[in-house]
């Protein structure tokens, strides 16, 4: 409980502000990279600690190393058209995460660059993601319920569809990684564990959550 | 060469080296092979970077066979192949079968100058489904 009580991402988020326009400006992009570089950073103890109670205790360390990998290249990314942007920092996490999640959350990013406009609204954005979203279940041969980043993704999706504001999202985010602790995990090393998975949160849907937060808090409602 | 290449990940270098000693043992230079393993930084896991590199040394024109330990070093060996793209990704596959088993049984099916598919359906009689 007490992890998901913790405000470091909104307070190390708390440090931008978010911007005016409805566009998503390269000043923008190159902040929200760093926030989520810094929240990963942040929790990257807590993310590995998870991933020891039920997996092989990598989770962490790769994201880590993976998102800070972005962060040397921020301004670079955020310099390029919204689409060519997210491609960019996906494949740079297919190259440097490692483990499952490196194509997992890589294909995340590189999904939602194929699928968005260079300047998205909310419904771009939506439909996206649930693109996007089917691009992980078909990386991971996976679907929502088996205790995955899945199980986040998807009701941030449906939040970001039923017109939820930035902050209700990043509840709904925290909510839907708490939910993981009770299921039992059907992919990954966890699922080797069978019933033994349950009652531990899935590390992924931990850091999607954190990130979730991070990207709602900067962005608020102005998409 | 024109046989199938097999390329061998495992989470691990020495389970991925040892596993290629042992088809090496069985087919000798007969088939194009290569091995990855670790995470590029000195600890277990796998690396898309290490598996396309695999993938390039042992390319053959004949269709190269992956063959891979746990969920990590497959879904990281599916994403090198995505990066690596047409017209040489339809021509790699991901075998669903043990690791060692299906090395050695793949290298030597393909030792024999068996096509891609015959080499894959070979290391998949070993996988229970």
């Amino acid at each position: 409980m007490d992890q998901l009580s913790d405000d470091r991402s909104f307070a190390t988020a708390g440090k931008v502000q978010p911007g005016n326009s409805a566009d998503m400006t390269a000043l923008d992009l190159s902040r929200l990279i760093t926030a989520a570089a810094d929240t990963i950073a942040d929790h990257a103890e807590e993310l590995t600690a998870l991933d020891q109670a039920i997996g092989d205790g990598d989770h962490g360390l790769n994201m880590k190393r993976g998102f800070e990998a972005v962060r040397t290249e921020a301004d670079a990314f955020a310099a390029k058209p919204l689409p060519e942007a997210l491609k960019a920092i996906g494949t740079k996490l297919v190259m440097t995460v490692g483990g499952a999640s490196g194509p997992l959350f890589g294909t995340l990013f590189l999904a939602l660059g194929r699928e968005i406009s260079a300047d998205p609204d909310r419904a771009d954005l939506t439909a996206a993601f649930g693109k996007a979203i089917e691009a992980v279940a078909a990386r991971g041969k996976s679907q929502v319920g088996q205790k995955t980043l899945l199980d986040v993704l998807q009701p941030v999706h449906d939040a970001l569809a039923g017109g939820m504001t930035a902050a209700e999202i990043a509840d709904i985010a925290d909510a839907a990684a708490e939910a993981t602790v009770p299921m039992k995990a059907l992919r990954g090393r966890a699922s080797f564990l069978g019933d033994r998975s349950i009652g531990h949160m899935d590390a992924g849907a931990r850091s999607t959550a954190l990130l979730v937060r991070t990207l709602a808090h900067i962005i608020g409602d102005k998409g | 060469m024109s046989n199938v290449g097999i390329v061998i990940v495992s989470h691990s270098p020495l389970v991925a080296e040892g596993t290629a000693d042992m088809v090496r043992q069985m087919v000798g230079d007969e088939v194009p092979l290569a091995w990855c393993g670790g995470n590029g930084h000195g600890g277990l896991g796998t690396t898309v970077e290490a598996i396309m590199g695999a993938i390039d040394k042992a390319w053959s024109e004949a269709g190269v066979a992956i063959l891979v330990d746990l969920g990590g070093a497959e879904t990281n060996s599916e994403m090198a192949v995505e990066m690596i793209g047409e017209p040489r990704a339809q021509k790699i596959i991901v075998c669903n079968a043990p690791i060692v088993e299906g090395a050695v049984m793949a290298a030597t099916e393909a030792s024999g100058g068996a096509s891609l598919k015959e080499v894959v359906a070979t290391a998949h009689e070993l996988s229970p489904s």
